[in-house]
């Protein structure tokens, strides 16, 4: 059966490739810090060693609208075109290219629906930044095939919080179940406290700071408990009106498993946002 | 009230550049020919099999045609397309680095929680 190399959650960050590649005048003051904290980040995944890489994401009204709104779903494609005109746009995102491992798209699809989710799927994705963000910082040469999978975090009615819990357990089940000699890192992102749109967007820290200050330390514990005891869909309001995205961290507390302790914890304060990076080396990963 | 209308127009004009520039240039009568032609288009299909009710109301309607974007928050637009759409078109105007972001946060600031409901 194949191995869990690693599981990796990540807050992700447009702007990153911006500012790390930004000289002179133009180089933010935070830029050499977030570089240095990123390297270290990267080491963790590349440690492990991966094969393939499950990356967990959520599409902001790309290629998945309203008229056709699935809550999880998963790519089954032999390859994924990445990237969108506006987020070259406003981020100054590249176009990318990835590779898919479609065997495991189609044991994670099977063996999903058949362990009750009620998985949608992509035969052609363009996948956005939620995806190539954690590529660009995580594994910038691109060159391991994909599974990525989608989660709506973004458009209401969502899911219940312990749902996406349920779901990153059974993606760590369902990896570990595929019938593979592959070494596969789990990687999702998400955010903390965030405003997009609203009046607290855009602040010298993020919307919410002790909010922040809690999530990191649900995950970086891995109490899963605690968290589905403080977070709803109604209080994710409350932090900044984007923090929904929290959700797929939660979905990664539950992929690395219920009191298990992260190897791997840093942050970040930047303006706007707080950064935060995690990875969990499973028993049996030999990532380390 | 159509919260998905105001989305439907927000996200198909921010996918496309040209629409993008035009709706800068020309809001209202960008709203206009999008309200006739292209508010009952279905994605992805073709136009022979067009939905037959979608339409603004006034507020909407207006809100769009002035570049109201704290009107547009309070009418329960999604604010992430809002805000994308509108970094596109006048970003471009302010010197300052998130000049414009810092200007919408202030614009927006006599709502306070709970915020209107975005849900379509």
């Amino acid at each position: 059966m194949a191995t869990v190399a690693a599981v990796i959650a990540s807050t992700h960050h447009p702007f990153y490739l911006r500012a790390s590649t930004a000289t002179g005048e133009d180089r933010p003051p935070f830029a050499d810090e977030w570089v240095a904290k990123i390297t270290k980040f990267r080491e963790t995944l590349t440690r492990a060693n991966p094969d393939v890489l499950v990356l967990v994401g959520s599409d902001h009204f790309h290629q998945i609208w309203l008229d056709n709104m699935p809550q999880f779903l998963v790519g089954k494609a032999p390859f994924y075109d990445a990237n969108w005109y506006n987020e070259e746009r406003e981020f100054g995102l590249p176009r990318m290219f990835f590779k898919g491992q479609e065997d495991l798209s189609t044991h994670i699809l099977r063996d999903g629906l058949d362990a009750g989710f009620d998985l949608a799927f992509s035969n052609e994705l363009r996948i956005d930044h939620s995806v190539t963000c954690p590529m660009i910082t995580l594994r910038p040469q691109a060159d391991l095939p994909i599974v990525p999978v989608y989660t709506n975090i973004f458009a209401p009615p969502l899911p219940q919080p312990k749902r996406y819990v349920q779901l990153g357990q059974a993606i760590r089940e369902l990896v570990e179940s595929w019938p593979s000699d592959q070494r596969v890192a789990i990687i999702g992102t998400g955010h903390l406290s965030l405003e997009l749109g609203g009046p607290r967007q855009f602040g010298p820290h993020g919307p919410d700071p002790e909010f922040d200050a809690k999530a990191v330390e649900w995950i970086a514990n891995g109490d899963i408990e605690k968290a589905l005891a403080e977070v709803s869909l109604d209080s994710l309001w409350l932090p900044g009106n984007a923090t929904h995205g929290f959700l797929d961290f939660m979905l990664m507390m539950g992929a690395a498993g219920a009191g298990v302790k992260a190897d791997y914890v840093d942050t970040l304060d930047l303006f706007h946002t707080m950064e935060a990076y995690f990875t969990w080396y499973p028993a049996n990963g030999a990532g380390q | 009230m159509s919260k998905y209308l105001l989305d439907k127009f927000l996200y198909t004009v921010d996918r496309d550049p040209e629409l993008v520039e035009r709706y800068r240039a020309q809001p209202r009568e960008t709203v206009t020919w999008w309200e006739n032609e292209r508010a009952n288009a279905i994605l992805n299909v073709h136009d022979g099999e067009c939905s037959t009710w979608l339409r603004f109301d006034d507020a909407e309607r207006e809100a769009l045609a002035t570049h109201d974007y704290p009107k547009l928050f309070e009418l329960g637009a999604h604010p992430f397309l809002t805000l994308t759409l509108f970094i596109a078109m006048f970003e471009r105007d302010y010197a300052e680095p998130l000049g414009f972001q810092l200007e919408y946060a202030q614009r927006l600031s006599h709502f306070t929680m709970p915020y209107p409901d975005i849900a379509t």
